[in-house]
């Protein structure tokens, strides 16, 4: 008899870990019984983790942080029990910024987030931008408001932030509400495909070691059913480890691609999955290695360094206690229970839990306990380096 | 008496938006507005500064409301999720509905209660329309999926109506399937060989 449990995603390309959990039979062999409801909003995903009707939910890594601080609608307290995916996001703009863009050199080559960002200074010509995100607490905007503050355009003081769903970014551009956007894929491509503008950038450019997604419970169901939890973290990593080994990538586009989950076609899905990226709508395609990781380099360690660099971020920006923040963030990303529960199944173990976020050149080695750690590239565009230790 | 609550319903669906209006006023004497326009959703909330604002749960534009639950200027007010600690069954059955209910800071309980409860009622209303709309969609299907196969099945074999049903019920059984299941198989499986 196995075990159901109700989990929420959001219709994304970085939804699969959950999926290929699922399709693949990961959960399954674990004697659990998933049911991947679709969401409509990261509110609705919130909210129904929160107040029991699901038990698991693929998250924004920044939500059980501004949970964790009583910012937002609701405060309960959440736990990520891993990172399901590292990057995965992209930046756009319209056709008319694109064109002033164009006109002002710039050759959209998807890589320099620094000079990207000062072309777009330069093209938004002093006027706000009004730029689209997905939901306030997001990567999204801390990448945004990171790279152009460093841009020379403070965020979000002197731009305009506009909520837009995922699905509806495509819409938001075409209509004209928003200049610019960041969205997961493969709702940046579905603008592009639209001929509603074009892709600048990926989030990886702005910090290569971005935590995107978090896989998230409540911390009173994880406490209650170790189980379970346990059940459930080693189906969905063995599930990132499937997705990280690439060869099945195309099986991959086209699970998602079906009308219960992304219902749209595989091909524009398999872009995020291969790195190639088409960024225009006139076939300029662009190569971005590690667009999107889903398992190498232990991506789906809940370092507790990054839940502080979030919480260090909205401490600023909303005026809160900076060492009160970093501490309550840290206690929701959960290397305790990725170190009890992960232990059997192969999974790389760091030694620490922290580590300085920032300044570490791709293959670089690091101490772990169980298996060879071989961290990812993990850079600021503007090299600065995130210390939890001078944080504190 | 009390002041009067201000509340906005954001909801597209004319009919659906008159039917809460008048389950609210029923709830009490309060100034209700109606949003039926989504972009800017943020901006047009916030200009009408109001107690209570009212909206679907799957309505993706929801999270344009969250931007309300940042107070950036020292004079807005900020809204949270209608969460009462000693109400938790109330935000449960909200949930359950599906409506979602954000609140100014200050308001106090009793005075949200009798609005999210009648909120509930016509949500759930609403939810059981809707799952029976779906459910007959389904029958429908399924019953036009089997009326092929039978006719199917009448062809190849020339055997009668009775028959072919006879069959395609012996065969869910002996697979432990639908027969809405079974009759899709063969639909399918005829169509690639036809």
């Amino acid at each position: 008899m196995s075990a159901p449990l109700s989990v929420a995603f959001m219709p994304l390309v970085d939804a699969a870990p959950l999926v290929v959990a699922h399709e693949m039979g990961f959960a399954r062999e674990e004697g659990l019984a998933l049911e991947l409801v679709r969401a409509p909003s990261w509110s609705s995903v919130r909210d129904m983790l929160a107040f029991g009707r699901i038990e698991a939910a693929h998250m924004l890594s920044p939500v059980p942080v501004a949970m964790a601080l009583g910012i937002g609608g609701v405060a309960s307290p959440i736990s990520a029990l891993m990172v399901l995916s590292v990057n995965g996001t992209v930046i756009g703009v319209n056709a008319r910024l694109e064109a002033l863009l164009r006109a002002g050199g710039h050759g959209f080559g998807f890589d320099d987030a620094g000079a990207a960002g000062a072309a777009l200074v330069r093209a938004a010509r002093g006027a706000p931008l009004r730029i689209g995100v997905p939901f306030p607490f997001s990567m999204h905007a801390e990448l945004l408001y990171y790279w152009l503050s460093a841009s020379g355009m403070p965020a979000p003081q002197t731009v305009e932030i506009h909520t837009v769903p995922p699905p509806l970014m495509a819409d938001a551009i075409a209509a004209g509400e928003i200049d610019a956007f960041c969205v997961g894929e493969p709702w940046g491509s579905k603008v592009v495909e639209t001929g509603a503008g074009a892709l600048l950038l990926p989030g990886r450019a702005i910090w290569s070691a971005a935590p995107e997604k978090v896989l998230a419970v409540r911390s009173g169901w994880a406490a209650d059913e170790p189980e379970l939890t346990a059940r459930l973290m080693r189906a969905v990593w063995r599930a990132c480890r499937w997705l990280g080994e690439g060869g099945a990538r195309t099986t991959a586009a086209e699970m998602l691609a079906r009308p219960a989950y992304l219902n749209l076609s595989p091909e524009i899905i398999d872009r995020a999955l291969t790195g190639r990226l088409t960024v225009t709508p006139h076939g300029d395609s662009r190569e971005c290695r590690g667009f999107v990781a889903f398992h190498h380099g232990a991506a789906n360690y809940p370092w507790r360094s990054q839940a502080a660099w979030i919480a260090a971020r909205m401490a600023a920006r909303l005026g809160l206690e900076r060492a009160a923040a970093t501490e309550r963030a840290r206690a929701v990303f959960r290397t305790d229970l990725y170190r009890q529960h992960l232990r059997d199944v192969g999974a790389v173990l760091p030694g620490a839990s922290d580590r300085l976020e920032g300044g570490i050149a791709a293959g670089t080695a690091a101490p772990s306990q169980t298996g060879r750690l071989i961290l990812r590239e993990n850079l600021f565009f503007d090299g600065r380096i995130f210390d939890l230790g001078e944080a504190i | 008496m009390p002041e009067k609550l201000s509340i906005i319903v954001v909801e597209q669906d004319r009919e659906r938006a008159l039917m809460i209006v008048d389950s609210l006023m029923e709830a009490g004497d309060n100034d209700i507005q109606v949003i039926s326009e989504v972009s800017s959703l943020a901006r047009r909330i916030s200009e009408r500064n109001p107690d209570i604002v009212l909206v679907d749960i799957t309505n993706p534009s929801r999270d344009m409301i969250e931007e309300l639950t940042l107070a950036t200027a020292p004079l807005d007010r900020p809204v949270a999720m209608f969460v009462d600690q000693s109400e938790d069954s109330l935000t449960k059955a909200a949930i359950e509905a599906g409506v979602s209910a954000y609140v100014v800071d200050d308001l106090r309980p009793e005075r949200i209660r009798p609005i999210v409860t009648a909120a509930i009622a016509r949500y759930n209303m609403f939810r059981r329309m809707r799952d029976e709309l779906a459910e007959t969609r389904r029958a429908l299907e399924e019953r036009k999926v089997i009326d092929r196969a039978k006719g199917l099945l009448m062809k190849a074999r020339g055997i009668s109506e009775d028959e072919a049903y006879g069959l395609l019920r012996k065969a869910a059984m002996d697979q432990g399937r639908k027969i809405s299941e079974v009759a899709q198989s063969l639909v399918l499986a005829a169509d690639l060989l036809s």
